[in-house]
C-alpha cells in the first residue's frame, strides 16, 4: 500500500485537540486565579484588549468576578473527563454486550438486540432527562448516564463484527485446537475486530462531549461549584447582549474540540475501515 | 500468412514503486490467429491475468499505464478512447471471468443481463432480441432456455451461471473471445463440458480464444497452442503438443512434472489400528424463510468411514455434496443430527464443554484457504504454539515445539517471528499444518487443503503431508475434488455424491474397475486424461 501523505486538516485537527487535552491537563498552573475566586469588583469585565479591560483577566470575567481563563481550564478538565470516562463505559459495556450476543446466539441474542432497538428508538436526552428528574443529580450517575449513551452502536457493531470475524476459518482453527471462548474472543477476535471500535469511540466522542454540554446548559448536568464548558455556556446565557465573551470562549472550545474529533474518526476510519480499504486498492 | 487477430507486441505493465518487482508483465510478445484457441499458463504472479485485463483496458487504476501495443482489428486496445472502447467490447472483443456468480449482477434477471449487451451495441427490437438470448442460452446448452430468461443468478448453480457469462460474451458474436480462468471455481465435470462447449463455439464461429488457465490438463484438453509466462515474462510459447510433449525450458518441465497424475500411489501395508470410526453420521439443514415454510436440505445422509493409523482415506465428489459437511462432523465444528464419532478408541460425539475442548486435541483440520485461516495479528510462531499451551504445555516447551515444527515443515526458524502477511500462499499453508500437528492429533482432516495452491506448491504440500504422516503415523481424511490430487496421496478414495458415500476402494481398483456410473464420469471428467496417458504408454514402448 502506497503511504498517503498526512491530510493538513487532519494535522490541524490533531494539534487542536493536543492542545486541549493540554490545557486540561497543566493549564491550573499558569492561571494566577483559582477557579471559584470572586472579585466583585472586577464583575463582567471583558477581555482584556477590549476597552475596560483587565490585564489580569485576559479572557475577562463572569457575572461573580470569576477569571474566564481558570473558569474555562476547569471546565475543560471536567468536560473531557466526563466524555473520556462515559465513552469508555459505554465501548466496554456496549462491545461486551455485542460479544455475548454474538458468542451464545439464539434467544439470549434476541432480548438483548432487543433492548438495543429500545434503546435506538427513544432519543438519548429523553432518557436522561428522566433518569435525572428520577434519581436527582450526582456526579457518579451522570457519569454512568453519559456512559450509557452510544452503548447501543457497540453493541450492534460488535455483533455484526464477531460474527463475521467468528465464522473465519482462522477463528474456527482456534476452536478445532481446544481454546474456550475467553480465549478465542479476547486473543484472537478482539484485536481483529479493534480497528473498527476504535473509530466508533472517535464518533461517539464528541457526540457525549455535546450531550454533556446540552445537559449542563440546561442545568440538569454538571452542578456548581464544579463547572464544565456547558454549564460556563449557560452561565453566560443572560449576559449575551452585555457580556458576549462569558458564552463565547466554551462555546468556542467545544466546536473546536466536536469539529477536531470527528475530522481525525473519519481520517481513522478512512485508515483502518477494511470495507473503504477496497476503494484505495 | 494472414493477418494475426490479436498482436501482443513488446507489452509492459508496470507496477507501482514499492511492489516486489518493477513489472507485472515485462515485454510480452504473442500472437492469436482467428479460430484458435491459445492457452497462458502461468503460476499465481506470473502475469497472466493482468495481460488480459489490459486487452479490456480494465487494468486496476492504481498501476502505471502499460506500454507496447496490443492491435486487434487495426487498433491499438491499450490507447483506445473511452468511447471506442464501448463500441468494441461486448461487441468485437468479450471477456469471461473466473467467478461467474460474482460478475452476473444478483438484482437482474440473467436473460435481461445478456439482453442488455446485444441492445447497447444492435438496434434490433424487444422480440428480436429476446428471441436471440433464447437462442444463445440453447446454444450454450442451458436447460429449458425459455425459463431460464426469468431466472435470478442465485437460482443457477455455478455452471449454469458460467453458461449464461459465455453466453453474454458470444451475443454479439465477438472476434476475440477473452476467458480468464473460466472453470477454475466449477466442478470436475461441469468444467469438461464448458470446455467442449468453447470448442463447440471455436469451430461454429470461427472465434480466437486466449484461454487463460494453470491447469495443463485443461491445456491439453482444448489448446491449440500454448504460452507458458512466470514473474511477468514469457518462457516459452508453441504449439501444444511441443509445449506437453517436449518442453524447451527447465520452468515448463517442472511445472509439467508437479502436474498430478491420475497413477494411485502404491498400497500401503504398516497400518495399525483404527483412529477413526464415524457411523451413521447424518446432518440436515433447515432454513426457515420468513413465511414459516422449511426448506430441508439433507446435506449427509447416514456417512460411515474409517481411518487407521497412518492411512489417508479421500474423501472425492462435486461441490454440495458434503464431503466438507462429513468432515465438520467428524471435528465438531458443525453438530451432527446424529451419527457417532469414535476416534482413538473413545467417543467424540457426546462430549460437551472442557471435556470437548480437552479432547480437540485428538482431531485438528487444516483448511483451504491459507489466506484466512491464520489469525493475521498473531506471529507464525505464537500459532503454532498456541495449540500446545492450551493443552497444558509450558510456554517454552510449545515454543521450541514450534520451532521444530517450523523447520520440520520446509521453513526457516526465523520464521517464527514472522507474521502471516510476510508469507507465501504455500507457506502459510506449511504454517497451518504445523498448528494442526503441534497438537499430535491422532487424526488430521485436509479440506481441500492444496486445492489454492499452484502445481509445484501443491507437489510440496502434498508431500510434506505423506512425510509428517509417515513420521507421526495420524490418520488423515483427505478431501478433494481432484481425483489427481487424490490418487497421488490417497491409500483409499470415498466417492460421495448428495449426502452420501456411493463407492469406496483402494485407488488402484476404483481407477480401473469403477463400480458406479458417478465415479466413471467423474473419472472421464478428469482433464488432460488422454496427454498424461499418453508419455506412459511411450515408455513402455
Amino acid at each position: 500500500m502506497i503511504r498517503q501523505r498526512p491530510n493538513i486538516i487532519v494535522v490541524l485537527a490533531s494539534i487542536i485537540l493536543a492542545v486541549a487535552v493540554g490545557v486540561a491537563l497543566i493549564g491550573n498552573v499558569f492561571t494566577p486565579h483559582a477557579v471559584t475566586d470572586q472579585a466583585l469588583l472586577s464583575r463582567l469585565k471583558p477581555p482584556s484588549w477590549m476597552e475596560g479591560g483587565e490585564a489580569a483577566f485576559p479572557l475577562g470575567t463572569d457575572r461573580i468576578g470569576r477569571d474566564m481563563v481558570a473558569r474555562l481550564v476547569a471546565g475543560l478538565q471536567m468536560s473531557l473527563s466526563v466524555a473520556l470516562l462515559g465513552t469508555l463505559i459505554g465501548a466496554v459495556f456496549g462491545t461486551t454486550i455485542g460479544f455475548i450476543a454474538a458468542h451464545f446466539r439464539g434467544w439470549v441474542e434476541e432480548i438483548l438486540m432487543m433492548v438495543v432497538d429500545f434503546q435506538a428508538s427513544l432519543p438519548f436526552i429523553l432518557i436522561a432527562l428522566t433518569l435525572l428528574a428520577f434519581f436527582g443529580n450526582s456526579m457518579v450517575l451522570f457519569i454512568i448516564l453519559m456512559g450509557m449513551f452510544g452503548w447501543e452502536t457497540y453493541a450492534r457493531l460488535a455483533r455484526g463484527v464477531v460474527l463475521s470475524a467468528r465464522a473465519q476459518p482462522y477463528a474456527r482453527a482456534i476452536v478445532a485446537l481446544g481454546a474456550n471462548p475467553g480465549r478465542l474472543y479476547l486473543r484472537h477476535v478482539l484485536p481483529n475486530v479493534a480497528s473498527a471500535l476504535i473509530v466508533q469511540v472517535t464518533l461517539t466522542f464528541p457526540q457525549i462531549i455535546l450531550l454533556e454540554t446540552s445537559l449542563s446548559f440546561l442545568g440538569l448536568g454538571i452542578q456548581p461549584p464544579n463547572t464544565s464548558l456547558g454549564q460556563i455556556l449557560g452561565d453566560g446565557r443572560d449576559y449575551l447582549s452585555t457580556a458576549w465573551w462569558i458564552s463565547v470562549w466554551p462555546g468556542l472550545a467545544i466546536f473546536l474540540i466536536t469539529l477536531s474529533m470527528s475530522i481525525l474518526g473519519d481520517a481513522l476510519r478512512d485508515r483502518l475501515d477494511p470495507m473503504l480499504k477496497t476503494r484505495t486498492t | 500468412m494472414t493477418q494475426p487477430l490479436l498482436d501482443i507486441r513488446n507489452l509492459s505493465v508496470p507496477l507501482p514503486p514499492g511492489a516486489d518487482r518493477p513489472y507485472a508483465v515485462r515485454d510480452l510478445s504473442m500472437t492469436l490467429m482467428k479460430g484458435e484457441i491459445l492457452c497462458i499458463v502461468g503460476e499465481t504472479g506470473s502475469g497472466k491475468s493482468l495481460t488480459a485485463l489490459a486487452a479490456m483496458g480494465l487494468l486496476p487504476p492504481n498501476l502505471p499505464a502499460a506500454s507496447g501495443e496490443m492491435s486487434f482489428e487495426g487498433r491499438n486496445l491499450l490507447s483506445l478512447r473511452p468511447k471506442e472502447r464501448r463500441r468494441l467490447a461486448g461487441n468485437r472483443l468479450a471477456m469471461v471471468f473466473q467467478e461467474p456468480s460474482a460478475v452476473l449482477n444478483p438484482i437482474y434477471r440473467v436473460g435481461d443481463q445478456v439482453a442488455e449487451t446485444i441492445r447497447l451495441h444492435t438496434d434490433l427490437s424487444r422480440k428480436q432480441i429476446q428471441e436471440r438470448v433464447i437462442e444463445l442460452f440453447s446454444e450454450v446448452r442451458l436447460p429449458d432456455p425459455e425459463a431460464m430468461l426469468r431466472a435470478y443468478p442465485h437460482q443457477l448453480s455455478g455452471g449454469q451461471c458460467q453458461r449464461v457469462m459465455i453466453a453474454n460474451a458470444l451475443s454479439l458474436d465477438p472476434a476475440l473471445l477473452i476467458a480468464d480462468e473460466p472453470t477454475t471455481a466449477l466442478d470436475v465435470t461441469t468444467q469438461a463440458q464448458i470446455l467442449k462447449l468453447m470448442l463447440d463455439l471455436r469451430q461454429k464461429h470461427g472465434t480466437g480464444i486466449l484461454f487463460i488457465t494453470h491447469d495443463f490438463g485443461v491445456v491439453a484438453e482444448i489448446a491449440d497452442r500454448v504460452a507458458v509466462m512466470r514473474h511477468g515474462e514469457l518462457v516459452e510459447i508453441g504449439t501444444t503438443d511441443q509445449i506437453l510433449r517436449d518442453p524447451q525450458e527447465d520452468y515448463t518441465r517442472r511445472l509439467i512434472a508437479a502436474v498430478p497424475r491420475l497413477t494411485p500411489k502404491a498400497p500401503a501395508d504398516d497400518l495399525g489400528e483404527p483412529v477413526l470410526r464415524a457411523s451413521e453420521i447424518g446432518k440436515t439443514y433447515r432454513t426457515r424463510t420468513m413465511f414459516g415454510q422449511t426448506r430441508r436440505v439433507d446435506a449427509l445422509k447416514d456417512a460411515t468411514v474409517s481411518i487407521r493409523r497412518g492411512e489417508t482415506l479421500g474423501l472425492v465428489g462435486e461441490s454440495g455434496s458434503g464431503k466438507s459437511t462429513l468432515a465438520q462432523c467428524v471435528i465438531r465444528l458443525v453438530e451432527p443430527d446424529h451419527g457417532d464419532v469414535v476416534i482413538d478408541g473413545s467417543d467424540f460425539t457426546g462430549l460437551t464443554g472442557s471435556r470437548l475442548r480437552d479432547a480437540r486435541q485428538r482431531v485438528q483440520i487444516v483448511f483451504q484457504d491459507p489466506y484466512t485461516a491464520l489469525d493475521p495479528r498473531q506471529s507464525a510462531g505464537a500459532a503454532i504454539a498456541e495449540g500446545p499451551i492450551i493443552h497444558g504445555l509450558s510456554r517454552e516447551k510449545a515454543r521450541e515445539r514450534a520451532l521444530e515444527l517450523i523447520e520440520a515443515v520446509g521453513l526457516d526458524r526465523s520464521a517464527a517471528a514472522r507474521f502471516p502477511h510476510e508469507f507465501s500462499g504455500g507457506q502459510r499453508q506449511r504454517i497451518c499444518i504445523a498448528r494442526a500437528l503441534a497438537v499430535e492429533p491422532d487424526l488430521l482432516i485436509a479440506d481441500e487443503s492444496v486445492s489454492a495452491l499452484d502445481v509445484s506448491v501443491q507437489a510440496q504440500v502434498l508431500d510434506l503431508l505423506a512425510r509428517m504422516q509417515k513420521r507421526l503415523q495420524f490418520g488423515m481424511l483427505f478431501i478433494t475434488h481432484d481425483l489427481r490430487v487424490a490418487a497421488r496421496i490417497c491409500d483409499r478414495i470415498a466417492v460421495m455424491q448428495r449426502g452420501r458415500i456411493v463407492e469406496e476402494d483402494t485407488p488402484q481398483r476404483l481407477f480401473t474397475k469403477p463400480a458406479q456410473d458417478y465415479t466413471r464420469q467423474l473419472l472421464a471428467a478428469v482433464p488432460g486424461r488422454d496427454w498424461q496417458d499418453g508419455p506412459i504408454m511411450n515408455g513402455a514402448e
